[in-house]
C-alpha cells in the first residue's frame, strides 16, 4: 500500500495526534529534572510541581500586597483590550471592505493607500504612538487596530470581488439598488468569511497586544512575563504561556462555533 | 485501546525520556575557555574597551586561558544568560545579584566592587521641584530595578511608602519618550536616560542616588564554583580591570572609546563619570568592600527584595539567602549563602600578586 493512502482510524489518530504533546512534556521532564538534581533552587526549567504552585499563588490565591488575583486581574485586562480592538477593526474591516470590493470608485478612492499602509510594520509604529497617544490603553488599542484591520480590510474586499458577477448583474435585474446589493446580497456572504479571517488575525493581535504591554502597563499578562522575567521567573512565565495559547485556541474555536451556529449554509457548502 | 497502540505509546514514552532537552548547566572543574558578559552603562564600559584592545588577551595568555567577553544589549538578559549557566561571570548590580542568580540557586562570587551610582539614578518630576510632591502621582519606572529601590529609598526618606504612589512599569528603551507624554509626570531612571530627560525645562530631579552613597553597588560576578576551581579566571579578571582603570585615567584615547562605545561624546561620557564612584585603585575598592556600610547596605536591599517577594516563594525572612562578606561574616541564612563578596583577588592586586 502507498504512504499516501494510508488513513489512521479513530484511535490512531488520537495516539498520533497525543504524541508530539508527550514528547515534548517529556523532554521537558527530563531536561528539568537533571537541571534541578544540580542545582534544586534552578529556575529555567522548573518541575511541573513548582508551576502548579506558582500557578496557585497567581490564580487562586489574592495577592497579599494588593488583595487581587493577579492572574484573573491579567486576564481581564488584556482580553478588555484584546476584545475592543478586535471590535473596532472588524467593523473597520466590514465597511470599508466591502465598499472597496463591490464600489469601483470606493476602490480607486481608497485601494491603493490601504495596500500601502498594510506594508507598515505596526511595531514600528509603536513609538509613535506612545508618543501621541500616551502611555496607556489608546496606544495599545491603537496598536492592535492599526495592526489587524488593514489585512481585514484587504481580505474582505478581495473575497466581495471573488462573489460571482452573475450574482450582482441578476440582482440588479431584479431591480435592486446599490444598497440593497450590498445590505442583501452582499453583506450576508461577507459574514461567514469575515470570522475566518479574523480568527486568522487573532495570532497578531495577540502580538501587538504582548508587545505593547511589555513597554508601558501595570497589569495584563504581557506585562506579568515581561515584569518577572526581570528574575527569571519561569514558574510564571510558562503557565502564563499555555493560558493565552488556551485563550487564544478558546477564542478560534468560540469564532468557529459561531460560524457554524449562524451559518450554516456556509459550512455546508465548504464540505460539499 | 488495541495492542499496536499501547506498544506503540510505551515506545514514544520511551523515546522522549531520550529525547532530553539539556541546557548547558555551568560545571565545575579546571577548564580553559571562559566567557564574561557585559552591558552597556559607564562603570562597565572599560570591558568593552579592555576586549577591544588586547587587555583581556593579554592577561588570558598569562595564565593560558581564554576569556570570550561579550557585549548585550539587554541587561537583564545577560543576567539570565550567566544563571542559566551560559556565562561564567557577568556584570551586575548588588540588588540584581541578589535577586536573579543568588535567589535563583547560583552561587554568585563578587570579584570585582568596580564603582557605585553616586548620582546616577534619579528621581525626576515634571514642573514640580520638591520631593513630597510625589505624594498621588503616578511613577514610571522599570519595576523591581535599582530605580524601584531609588523610589523606596526616596519614599522613605520623607516618611511615605510605596502606596502614597502608583507604580507603572515602563521599559527603559521608552523612558526617554514617554517622558515627552502628557500623562507622565514621575519618573525614576538611569543615566544616560536621566541626562536626556533632565534637557527639558520642566524636569526637575528630587532625589538621585547620591543622596543614598554606596548603596547601588556595580560589580563584576563569577560562579563561585567556577572560581574556585580556577583561580586564575579571578586573577585575570582583576588584571584586566585594573589595567583598564590605568589606561582610563591616562589615556585619552581610552576614554574616546569608551564614550563612543556608549553613544556619546566625552563630554557626555564625563558627566556620567561625575556621578560614579569608581573605584580606580585596588586599595579604595578593599576599603570599601572591607568597610562596615555594604553590611548595612546588603539588610537594605535584601529587606526591599523580600517586600517584593524576589527573594523566592519560599523565603521566610529578609535573610533567606545568605550574604558572606570578605571578613566572612555572614548576613542572613548561613547554611544558604548564595553571594559572596570576596576581596582576595583585589587583595592579589593591591598587592601585586598577579
Amino acid at each position: 500500500m502507498r504512504l499516501l493512502n494510508l488513513k489512521p482510524d479513530k484511535t490512531w489518530s488520537f495516539v498520533l495526534a497525543a504524541l508530539p504533546f508527550f514528547l515534548l512534556i517529556g523532554a521537558y521532564m527530563v531536561g528539568s529534572d537533571l537541571r534541578l538534581t544540580t542545582n534544586p533552587n534552578d529556575k529555567l526549567l522548573p518541575s511541573f510541581g513548582a508551576m502548579a504552585e506558582a500557578f496557585k499563588h497567581m490564580a487562586l490565591q489574592p495577592d497579599p500586597r494588593s488583595g487581587i488575583y493577579l492572574m484573573w486581574n491579567d486576564t481581564l485586562s488584556s482580553l478588555s483590550l484584546l476584545l475592543t480592538a478586535l471590535a473596532i477593526s472588524t467593523l473597520i474591516a466590514l465597511v470599508f471592505g466591502i465598499l472597496i470590493g463591490l464600489l469601483p470608485v470606493a476602490g480607486a478612492t481608497f485601494g491603493p493607500v490601504v495596500a500601502v499602509a498594510s506594508m507598515v510594520p505596526p511595531l514600528a509604529l509603536l513609538p509613535i504612538l506612545f508618543i501621541v497617544m500616551g502611555l496607556g490603553d489608546a496606544a495599545k488599542i491603537s496598536l492592535i487596530v492599526i495592526g489587524t484591520t488593514l489585512k481585514l480590510t484587504r481580505d474582505m474586499a478581495l473575497r466581495v470581488q471573488d462573489l460571482p458577477r452573475e450574482q450582482l448583474i441578476k440582482a440588479q435585474t431584479l431591480g435592486a439598488s446599490t444598497w440593497q446589493i450590498g445590505t442583501r446580497v452582499v453583506l450576508p456572504q461577507m459574514l461567514p468569511r469575515l470570522i475566518d479571517t479574523v480568527r486568522l488575525e487573532l495570532g497578531p493581535a495577540w502580538l501587538f497586544l504582548i508587545a505593547a504591554e511589555a513597554i508601558a502597563a501595570d497589569a495584563g499578562l504581557g506585562y506579568r512575563i515581561f515584569l518577572v522575567r526581570r528574575y527569571l521567573a519561569m514558574d510564571v512565565i510558562i503557565p502564563y504561556v499555555i493560558w493565552i495559547t488556551i485563550l487564544a485556541f478558546l477564542m478560534d474555536l468560540g469564532l468557529r462555533f459561531l460560524q457554524r451556529r449562524a451559518f450554516p449554509w456556509f459550512a455546508g457548502a465548504r464540505e460539499a | 485501546m488495541n495492542r499496536s497502540v499501547k506498544s506503540f505509546l510505551k515506545g514514544a514514552v520511551a523515546a522522549a525520556a531520550s529525547f532530553a532537552l539539556v541546557l548547558p548547566a555551568a560545571h565545575a572543574a579546571e577548564k580553559k575557555d571562559f566567557k564574561v558578559a557585559w552591558s552597556i552603562y559607564v562603570g562597565w564600559m572599560p570591558w568593552g574597551y579592555a576586549a577591544d584592545t588586547g587587555i583581556v588577551k593579554k592577561w588570558a595568555d598569562k595564565y593560558g586561558i581564554t576569556i570570550e567577553v561579550k557585549q548585550f544589549n539587554d541587561y537583564v538578559e545577560s543576567i539570565n544568560q550567566y544563571t542559566a549557566g551560559a556565562f561564567d561571570a557577568v556584570t551586575l548590580t548588588n540588588m540584581d545579584g541578589l535577586s536573579i542568580p543568588a535567589a535563583g540557586g547560583v552561587d554568585t562570587t563578587a570579584v570585582i566592587v568596580g564603582d557605585f551610582s553616586n548620582g546616577n539614578d534619579a528621581v525626576i518630576l515634571k514642573g514640580k521641584d520638591k520631593l513630597e510632591d510625589i505624594k498621588g502621582q503616578t511613577v514610571n519606572l522599570v519595576e523591581f530595578s535599582v530605580s524601584h529601590y531609588l523610589l523606596a529609598r526616596a519614599l522613605e526618606s520623607i516618611k511615605l511608602a510605596e502606596k502614597d504612589v502608583k507604580v507603572l512599569n515602563t521599559s527603559d528603551a521608552d523612558m526617554a519618550s514617554a517622558y515627552k507624554t502628557a500623562d507622565v509626570t514621575a519618573v525614576v531612571t538611569w543615566k544616560p536616560i536621566v541626562s536626556t530627560i533632565l534637557e527639558d525645562k520642566d524636569a526637575k530631579k528630587v532625589f538621585d542616588s547620591s543622596q543614598i552613597p554606596g548603596e547601588i553597588i556595580d560589580l563584576m560576578v563569577a560562579n563561585t564554583e567556577v572560581l574556585k576551581d580556577n583561580p586564575k579566571f579571578g586573577k585575570a579578571l582583576v588584571g584586566i580591570w585594573y589595567d583598564t582603570m590605568k589606561a582610563l585615567a591616562a589615556d585619552k584615547a581610552a576614554k574616546e572609546h569608551m564614550a563612543k562605545a556608549s553613544g556619546t561624546d566625552v563630554a557626555g561620557f564625563d558627566e556620567q563619570l561625575a556621578t560614579t564612584k569608581l573605584f580606580s585603585e585596588p586599595k579604595d575598592a578593599l576599603a570599601f568592600v572591607n568597610g562596615p556600610d555594604i553590611k548595612t547596605t546588603t539588610e537594605r536591599v535584601s529587606t526591599f527584595l523580600f517586600d517584593k517577594a524576589l527573594l523566592g516563594k519560599d523565603a521566610k525572612e529578609a535573610g533567606a539567602i545568605g550574604v558572606e562578606f570578605p571578613d566572612k561574616s555572614v548576613f542572613g541564612d548561613k547554611a544558604n549563602v548564595k553571594l559572596r563578596y570576596d576581596a582576595t583577588f583585589m587583595q592579589a592586586a593591591a598587592d601585586g600578586n598577579l
